[in-house]
């Protein structure tokens, strides 16, 4: 009889709410409690250093090129031995989308995210995280991966010396 | 001479103690209402105003005085701004009829604890109740908004039909206490509460009064998911609070008048009779949150055919049978 | 007590007042609005008269269910502004002068002729005085109206119903 179905619905779902009333809530009252997220939760993005103690990022743009909002500016520069590294490195994190896309495109494990969600300023100014916020003292998730044990081997013989290479142009000159 | 002093005396001060009481269990249902929709929903619900939050009201008081009045410059000015004022006072002025407890003897003259006891008590609450359309259905209108126009027309329409139900369920009550004045109705329920012969007509009465109330499930008029706010959508500050706190007013007064129709209004053994009318009446706005908190919205057509096509018709039959069973009793 | 008298004038006052408002108004919405406001004056004069029931059925039928269905149908029509409304001719004001001469000359036979009518002293009609009075001595009356009523809602059924027969009767 759907009379009846229709009053038993009500009453079940009166009853379930009932129950309700003396759980436990779920609520983690934020500031005075903080949950602690995964450990491979996205939040603030660091820069991490190889094993040895050095900069991992290369300044390859890749993770500036990922970036679906445009927050990760740079300046690439050259060591004396040849080796890229980043002059200036800039996350405004008051637009990033922590979507983690940097991190996958990053070929060296430089950039990495990390659980510290409370990243909240008064002024924006404060959330331009440079260089020197990002960079940290640790290796981050991969202690062990050092780029350069794999891909890079010292670089011999500085740019244009080799046979039949011709000097690098200076494209900050005015001429050809 | 010096009785007619005392005894407007006696009036003011009942009318001040009962508006200063309801205003705050007004806003103090709301507070109970969002603590109590937490807590179904697994949160917590406002709890950093005050201890437990419970100066929550105060600062939503702060907040909606400090709130820019404001009206759309195509509506109706004047109706704009009396709407909230004709939605409010019906349900305040309808808790003046509600008996709250037995005479009590104070100062050696016997002080009855209501404001009036009209002879025509019950006809004046229906006919309070049929005024408040007029807020809802002006407010809507004067606001110039289609969701404004919907939600009062809705409101209207809604208001209308549960009237006619909620008429008609308190016509056995009248018929079994044998008189209008609620002090009477009161009194007849000494001995059985009239749920006992009618709960029928109390079925009939408590969703008719949740319809008149504008509360889930019958809330069409407000339908946050359909028509922004309803009626009231274009209204802020103070005069959206007079319409919020119009509505919990409602819920109060009708409580009240429930228990007081079917519930045996103040009667209630061990506990003074004050305390009987409010734990009964308190007892209606828990049912109200709850119901609040359980049951999705109806449809238009369903909220019409229920009214129409059940509850109406049922209520006559129920008229039919109660006099019929008062005639054969003699 | 002389509060009654003041009262009193104070509502005739009040409602002649909403009244005319009602009937100059262009807008239908505000001209309800009045006209609601007439009806709870007339609604407390008629209890100053100790007749607090028919106050009651004043405000529950005519500002309560009939006022609400006028402005339930206007505003679900639109019948929009009236402004541009014809201006009433003197044919159509021919009536009207007709009626409000006939009002007047009756109010003046009615101040000429004036005397102390002995008011009856009642306490109030109460509840039970009038239910008495309308379902005993009138109750042939009432029944033949009340019937008069039902042929209405069949008669607005009957109207209402769906002519064609292909589609069915779908609650």
């Amino acid at each position: 009889m759907s009379l009846f179905d229709d009053i038993s619905g009500v009453i079940t779902g009166m009853w379930t709410t009932w129950k309700h009333i003396f759980r436990r809530p779920v609520t983690i009252q934020y500031p005075e409690e903080k949950r602690q997220p995964s450990p491979r939760y996205r939040a603030r993005i660091i820069l991490t250093r190889d094993p040895d103690g050095g900069e991992r990022c290369v300044a390859c743009y890749l993770c500036s090129a990922a970036c679906p909002v445009d927050c990760i500016s740079m300046q690439a520069g050259e060591r004396d031995n040849g080796r890229r590294f980043a002059v200036w490195f800039r996350i405004n994190f008051s637009r990033c989308i922590f979507c983690g896309l940097c991190a996958e495109a990053c070929p060296t494990m430089a950039i990495q995210m990390t659980p510290d969600y409370e990243i909240c300023q008064r002024d924006i100014m404060e959330l331009l995280y440079e260089k020197e916020d990002l960079l940290v003292n640790h290796c981050g998730k991969e202690p062990e991966y050092n780029f350069y044990r794999h891909a890079g081997i010292g670089i011999t013989q500085p740019r244009g010396e080799g046979d039949g290479e011709r000097p690098p142009v200076d494209v900050r000159g005015l001429l050809p | 001479m010096t009785m007619v002093p005392l005894h407007i005396l006696a009036a003011l001060l009942k009318v001040s103690v009962i508006l200063v009481a309801i205003l705050t269990l007004a806003a103090y249902m709301v507070f109970a209402e969002r603590r109590l929709l937490a807590w179904i929903q697994d949160r917590k619900g406002p709890n950093r105003v005050g201890p437990f939050g419970l100066l929550q009201p105060l600062a939503d008081l702060i907040k909606l005085l400090a709130k820019e009045d404001f009206c759309p410059p195509a509506g109706d000015k004047w109706l704009f701004y009396l709407a909230p004022a004709m939605a409010a006072i019906p349900a305040i002025v309808t808790f003046a009829l509600v008996p709250v407890g037995a005479p009590v003897d104070l100062f050696g003259t016997v002080v009855d604890l209501q404001i009036v006891d009209l002879n025509v008590g019950l006809l004046l609450f229906l006919a309070l109740s049929s005024i408040a359309v007029y807020g809802v259905a002006l407010g809507g209108w004067a606001s110039n908004s289609k969701y404004a126009l919907l939600g009062s027309i809705r409101g209207l329409a809604q208001l209308i039909s549960y009237e006619l139900s909620m008429g008609l369920s308190l016509v056995p009550v009248v018929m079994l206490a044998r008189s209008v004045r609620l002090s009477e109705i009161v009194s007849a329920q000494a001995g059985v509460w009239f749920i006992v012969y009618q709960p029928l007509a109390f079925l009939i009465f408590l969703l008719s009064i949740l319809a008149e109330c504008k509360r889930i499930p019958f809330d069409l008029p407000e339908a946050e998911g359909e028509l922004v706010a309803g009626f009231h959508t274009e209204y802020s500050g103070m005069r959206f609070g007079l319409f919020f706190v119009g509505e919990y007013i409602n819920i109060i007064v009708l409580g009240g008048l429930a228990s007081t129709f079917f519930l045996g209004g103040w009667h209630g053994p061990l506990l003074p009779p004050v305390v009987w009318f409010t734990l009964k009446t308190l007892s209606f706005a828990f049912l109200f949150i709850w119901l609040r908190g359980t049951l999705p919205r109806l449809r238009y057509d369903q909220l019409m055919h229920l009214g129409w096509k059940l509850l109406t018709p049922l209520a006559l039959v129920n008229i039919l049978v109660t006099a019929w069973w008062l005639y054969l009793k003699g | 007590m002389n509060l009654l008298p003041i009262l009193f004038y104070l509502l005739a006052a009040v409602m002649v007042a909403a009244t005319i408002f009602a009937i100059t108004e262009k807008h239908p919405v505000h001209a309800i609005a009045y006209l609601v406001t007439s009806f709870f004056a007339l609604a407390a004069i008629f209890y100053l008269l100790a007749a607090p029931l028919v106050a009651m059925f004043e405000v529950i039928i005519y500002a309560g269910a009939i006022m609400v269905l006028f402005m339930f149908v206007i505003m679900m029509l639109d019948p929009g502004h009236a402004d541009e409304a014809r201006r009433p001719g003197l044919l159509h004001w021919l009536p009207a002068l007709f009626f409000a001469g006939i009002i007047l000359a009756a109010l003046v036979m009615g101040a000429a002729l004036r005397q102390a009518v002995p008011v009856p002293i009642s306490t109030g009609l109460g509840v039970k005085e009038f239910s008495l009075a309308l379902f005993r001595r009138y109750g042939v009356a009432i029944e033949i109206i009340s019937m008069q009523l039902l042929f209405a809602v069949v008669g607005a059924l009957y109207l209402g119903k769906k002519r064609s027969p292909s589609r069915s009767e779908d609650s």
